[in-house]
């Protein structure tokens, strides 16, 4: 009982762990990346003792200087919700990683641990949920600032949140009656099933218009661009003119937090997960019963972790080459798109995979 | 484990609060937003009672009731923004257009 | 466990509740409705009930208090223009026939403890399985209420005359 407990609590430290550390490179990654996508260098200047590190200590000094600024509150905002909106913004941020599974059960001398911090039976639907509390961070910012232009970027910003998180969770539902059941762990085990036997049955080969939707519906959610009227950095006012240092901080950790989540999402319902290929509990099956190869079991694991945290970072890559490639909507064209098209869009696919399930089975 | 009472107790005691706050509070946001207090504390009595005699039609009950406090919610914010936009209050003490 | 965390949620959340009904400006009592609900949530969680759980965080925590809220910044009331509602007699009034409200209220608490639930009890499957067979009427109507309410949102908060 007790050992459960603390079984779970070093999952929660290290996938906390994992997620921070990969928000914080992110901020120095979309640097570089844009730096190479547009042919110049891009920060190497940070440097300790003229060790530059490839730009990399620019993590640490941007941490430093954040922490370092003033840190204020403007005259008749409302303290309280100025103070707790960065956090209300990073918060459901960090949570959602605790359904999402990277790996399959690892046994240790005898234990069976899921490599997943918490196996909801509502998985998916929970994931909705803490998605649809991540409008309060934006929406109390944009208020509590008592400034009118930081107000109306905060309704545009959340309202945009709300018209998109209806996309999202519909183009989901497909999964769900694909693989019947709305346990994640349970979704990445069924993407290893082969399908005409030899091709693994993720979801992205199932549900391809359900895969777009999602993409774009999350990337919306996220406010990145070609979504990024809220932020738009050189155009307009955002929600959160009004502050400064590590709480400003905090709302562009969210930023890039959600970026990994986004990707961790896609890997996991569209892309096999931790799945590799033809490779099951007790070592690689080849198809169309060629050959089993045995591997030890801890390699096993070892190679599915690995496998989950490439596809993540393929993943987080894409975002940021999306990020750099295309200009930004104008407010009344996400709106449109987001109600007029996806979800149209959304709810054909749902019918089309119904009627498919229903024939199917 | 806890006795469901102590759930029915939370529940009385939030429809109650509910309860004075919609009787006392002239802002009709505020008389709202304690109507929605009430429906969730019934809420609550629901699950409690669903649980104690292992009958899932509570939950069923409770998400046809979140729905339609939802419904309600949007038509009741609806009408309350109308009546803005034709008496610039929110004060239901100042709605008596139709008395003599 | 179950205990602290029972005793922690109805703390908070009578006191959300109380602060919901007593603040003068309807952002606080919104944020405390936020909280209040939250708890509710956690409460669900605790009756295995994780399916109305979820829901009540995406609903009504998610949803339709950001739709408040919403309104609550649109129509943007000066602080003046909220005065004191009631003297200190009434609320004092208030509170006790409160408390003689919530004695008449309370059900008569039934005798026998609950037993474990079985290990589905309150999964989605379950609540999938009722919704679709025995109560299919009402979901049915449900989902016509919502249209209703729609179309009746839409034409309310339109600026002209439609």
């Amino acid at each position: 009982m007790f050992l459960d407990f603390v079984i779970v609590l070093i999952k929660a430290g290290v996938v906390l762990f994992a997620l921070l550390n990969l928000a914080a490179l992110l901020t120095w990654a979309e640097r570089k990346q844009s730096a190479f996508m547009q042919d110049r260098i891009g920060p190497n200047r940070a440097n300790v003792g003229n060790i530059t590190a490839g730009g990399l200590l620019h993590i640490m000094a941007d941490g430093i200087k954040m922490i370092a600024k003033e840190d204020f509150i403007p005259e008749g905002a409302h303290r309280v919700l100025h103070t707790l909106a960065p956090a209300a913004a990073l918060f459901p941020a960090l949570v959602v990683f605790a359904v999402i599974p990277f790996g399959d059960v690892l046994v240790i001398g005898g234990k069976a641990i899921p490599l997943q911090v918490a196996n909801l039976n509502v998985g998916i639907l929970y994931i909705f949920s803490i998605a649809s509390l991540a409008v309060y961070g934006t929406m109390l910012a944009g208020w509590a600032s008592n400034n009118n232009y930081s107000l109306l970027g905060g309704l545009r910003a959340s309202s945009q949140m709300i018209s998109y998180e209806v996309s999202m969770g519909l183009s989901i539902l497909g999964i769900l009656m694909i693989y019947q059941s709305a346990q994640l762990d349970v979704i990445v085990r069924e993407q290893g099933q082969l399908l005409l036997g030899f091709i693994p049955r993720w979801g992205v080969l199932l549900q391809p218009v359900g895969f777009f939707l999602f993409l774009a519906a999350a990337v919306a959610e996220n406010k990145r661009t070609p979504f990024d009227l809220p932020e738009g950095e050189s155009e307009i006012i955002g929600y959160f003119v009004e502050y400064s240092s590590m709480k400003f901080g905090m709302f562009f950790l969210a930023e890039f937090v959600e970026v990994v989540i986004v990707a961790g999402l896609v890997t996991t319902l569209f892309f096999g997960g931790w799945q590799f290929p033809y490779l099951q509990a007790d070592g690689f099956h080849w198809p169309f019963e060629s050959g089993v190869w045995h591997l030890p079991h801890l390699l096993v694991a070892l190679i599915q972790i690995g496998t989950f945290c490439i596809k993540v970072l393929i993943w987080c890559w894409i975002l940021l080459l999306v990020r750099w490639t295309l200009p930004r909507f104008r407010y009344d064209q996400v709106m449109r798109l987001g109600w007029k098209m996806m979800l149209p869009l959304a709810l054909a696919n749902l019918l089309v995979t119904a009627v498919i399930v229903l024939l199917v089975t | 484990m806890i006795p469901i009472p102590h759930y029915l107790t939370v529940s009385a005691i939030l429809f109650t609060t509910g309860a004075i706050g919609v009787l006392m509070r002239r802002n009709a946001l505020i008389m709202l937003m304690s109507l929605e207090l009430m429906l969730n504390a019934v809420n609550l009595s629901f699950v409690a009672y669903a649980r104690l005699h292992q009958d899932m039609g509570g939950h069923v009950f409770v998400f046809l009731s979140i729905t339609v406090a939802a419904a309600e919610a949007a038509v009741g914010l609806a009408i309350l923004l109308t009546i803005f936009r034709a008496r610039a209050t929110v004060d239901v003490d100042n709605l008596h257009l139709l008395q003599r | 466990m179950e205990t602290f965390l029972f005793w922690i949620f109805a703390i908070v959340a009578v006191g959300g509740g109380i602060m919901v009904v007593f603040h003068r400006n309807p952002m606080s009592s919104a944020i405390y409705l936020v909280v209040t609900m939250l708890c509710l949530a956690g409460f669900y969680a605790l009756l295995a009930g994780p399916f109305v759980a979820v829901i009540q965080v995406l609903v009504y925590a998610g949803a339709v208090m950001v739709l408040i809220l919403f309104v609550i910044m649109m129509l943007n009331l000066r602080d003046e223009t909220l005065q004191r509602e009631g003297s200190m007699v009434t609320w004092l009034l208030a509170g006790l026939i409160g408390l003689v409200l919530v004695v008449a209220v309370l059900p008569p608490f039934p005798r026998t403890p609950a037993g474990a639930p079985p290990p589905e009890f309150g999964t989605i499957e379950e609540v999938g399985n009722k919704l679709f067979t025995v109560y299919m009427l009402p979901f049915e109507l449900t989902s016509v209420l919502l249209l209703i309410a729609i179309i009746g949102a839409v034409i309310l908060a339109k600026r002209r005359m439609l």
